[in-house]
């Protein structure tokens, strides 16, 4: 059996990665898969604690995530689209509205 | 080396080369294809923890619909390369240190739970799979009322991004 601790080590990598991709890209389409490799991340996180702990619970909650994740999915990419047709670009830097 | 761990790694390796490309790639498209790589290979990684039902539901739902969405929309708005522009004063000076901070600080407390998490592995190494039949009752008995209110979150999705399309024309 693979030990609990190489599945946490791996979903903190991710989680960090997506982290780094977050703060890194300037599209704004990346930026939003940067939050699903988060999600990932955390899902990875729940199913192994699961196993470890030997109950369900965590399985469920990987489920909700995955619903909230598509949902989140659909109303963001709608906004993206807003956002596109309103500034003609893809670019955070563009969208600085409530910036100071 | 056993069979899953050798399993483990090469999964292991691929989620994170996908995450990598996904930073590298200069056109979105290409990000999205990375990250496509690291949801099946975290598939297998589900199935390897014997969650078979996450594992189906990772490859349809997440791999199959949110990533079509997302190529969908990249095609759309035909998203080409990405500029880069420097960087903010306030991402260099407060933005890499906190990331940072908060890198070490999830590499901590992993090590702190994987330190307990040995303990409760060892007494149940070998178990057997998760049946998507307990889990269909766990989600439709204990968790009727969080199910039930998915549905409604669904439901305001999708009159939110009927909305947000219907007010451009």
């Amino acid at each position: 059996m693979v030990p609990i601790s190489y599945y946490l080590v791996l979903s903190g990598v991710l989680f960090g990665l997506g982290v780094i991709a977050f703060i890194f890209k300037r599209n704004i389409i990346t930026i939003f898969m940067a939050i699903e490799l988060m999600l990932n991340a955390v899902n990875l996180a729940f199913v192994a604690f699961a196993r470890a702990r030997n109950q369900l619970d965590g399985l469920v909650f990987v489920f909700f995530v995955i619903v909230v994740a598509a949902a989140e999915a659909a109303v963001g990419l709608a906004i993206v689209i807003i956002i596109s047709q309103n500034r003609r670009s893809l670019n955070v830097e563009d969208v600085n509205l409530l910036k100071f | 080396m056993s069979f899953p761990v050798i399993l483990f790694f090469i999964c292991a390796a691929m989620a994170v080369l996908g995450a990598i490309l996904l930073i590298v790639a200069r056109e979105p498209i290409h990000s999205a294809l990375s990250l496509i790589l690291v949801m099946v290979s975290l598939a297998i990684l589900y199935l390897l923890l014997g969650a078979e039902f996450i594992a189906a539901v990772q490859i349809i739902v997440y791999a199959g619909a949110i990533m079509v969405l997302f190529v969908f929309v990249i095609m759309l708005l035909n998203a080409g390369v990405e500029e880069r522009t420097s960087w903010s004063k306030m991402a260099k000076y407060a933005g890499m240190p906190l990331a940072i901070f908060l890198l070490l600080e999830i590499a901590h407390w992993v090590w702190r739970a994987s330190v307990g998490a040995k303990v409760a592995n060892g007494a149940g190494a070998a178990q057997a799979a998760f049946s998507t039949h307990d889990l269909a009752m766990a989600l439709f008995q204990q968790y009727l009322f969080p199910f039930e209110a998915t549905s409604i979150l669904i439901l305001i999705a999708i009159l939110g991004a009927l909305v947000l399309a219907k007010r451009s024309e």
